[in-house]
């Protein structure tokens, strides 16, 4: 460490996020932040749907043709699971804010549990909804 | 720090009621955890109603919308989305935008479609529940 000036310009910032491997409670949270902003983000296309919806039978068809197309199934598939995901991980939120299982054993269990969850309900919606 | 003029004569609820720095974060923080609640069943029963309507026709939605319950239901879910979206919205501006005019100009123009999005899509849903 010879080289003072330098060290004084950049310090190392602690936890420095390009070295540390984020424990799986952090990749959760913020995983949690970006399906949020994704559902945000998503509510254009809700929007878009329902205002089409109203405006009569051929611009709802055209609706349904895009999102039932490639793309718009897999943006629809990708919205599913941002929305399993949020749903989940926020009642763990909630359950959090009420003050209950706030330690890193809970939250690690729990991270777990709502990744696997979030893939399970998934699955289960993209079976309803072809199957019905 | 708790001794520091303190006479003994004032609570200590009265001697921090408008200082914290949060001022009214308290109630806002309340009423987005409220707002989230609010959303758990309601995302639910959106999504099992989204797998129903996964094929539906034009004529099929519209049936779905001209019944007051769904109507309703979707009214309310729309506008706790879009409350909870924008506040969601903002807390991550509030921890990532650091200059103050840009993180102003974000939280504004987030809120701004917001209100827009939600006026639009409460409306199309007004319209189809009110026979168009």
């Amino acid at each position: 460490m010879s080289e003072t000036s330098v060290a004084k310009k950049a310090r190392p910032l602690s936890p420095h996020l390009q070295v540390y491997r984020l424990p799986l409670p952090a990749v959760s949270s913020i995983t949690h932040r970006f399906t949020g902003i994704a559902l945000a983000v998503g509510t254009l296309v809700l929007t878009w749907w329902l205002v089409a919806a109203a405006s009569g039978p051929d611009d709802f068809d055209t609706a349904q043709r895009v999102l039932g197309s490639p793309i718009g199934l897999l943006c629809l598939l990708g919205w599913t699971w941002a929305f399993g995901y949020h749903l989940l991980k926020g009642i763990q939120h909630l359950i959090w804010d009420a003050g209950v299982g706030v330690n890193t054993a809970s939250a690690q269990r729990n991270s777990a549990l709502v990744f696997g969850a979030s893939f399970v309900l998934t699955a289960i919606v993209w079976i309803a909804a072809f199957a019905l | 720090m708790a001794s520091t003029s303190d006479n003994g004569f004032r609570t200590r609820l009265g001697r921090v009621r408008g200082l914290g720095s949060a001022k009214s974060g308290g109630a806002h923080w309340l009423a987005y955890r409220m707002v989230a609640a609010l959303l758990t069943p309601l995302t639910v029963w959106f999504l099992v109603s989204v797998v129903r309507l996964a094929k539906a026709e034009h004529a099929d939605a519209i049936a779905w919308l001209h019944q007051p319950v769904h109507a309703v239901l979707l009214l309310v879910t729309l506008i706790a989305t879009f409350h909870h979206a924008a506040y969601g919205m903002r807390e991550v501006y509030e921890d990532y935008i650091h200059g103050k005019l840009a993180r102003l100009v974000a939280i504004g123009l987030t809120n701004g479609a917001a209100i827009l999005l939600a006026a639009a899509s409460v409306f199309a849903v007004l319209k189809i529940a009110f026979g168009a």
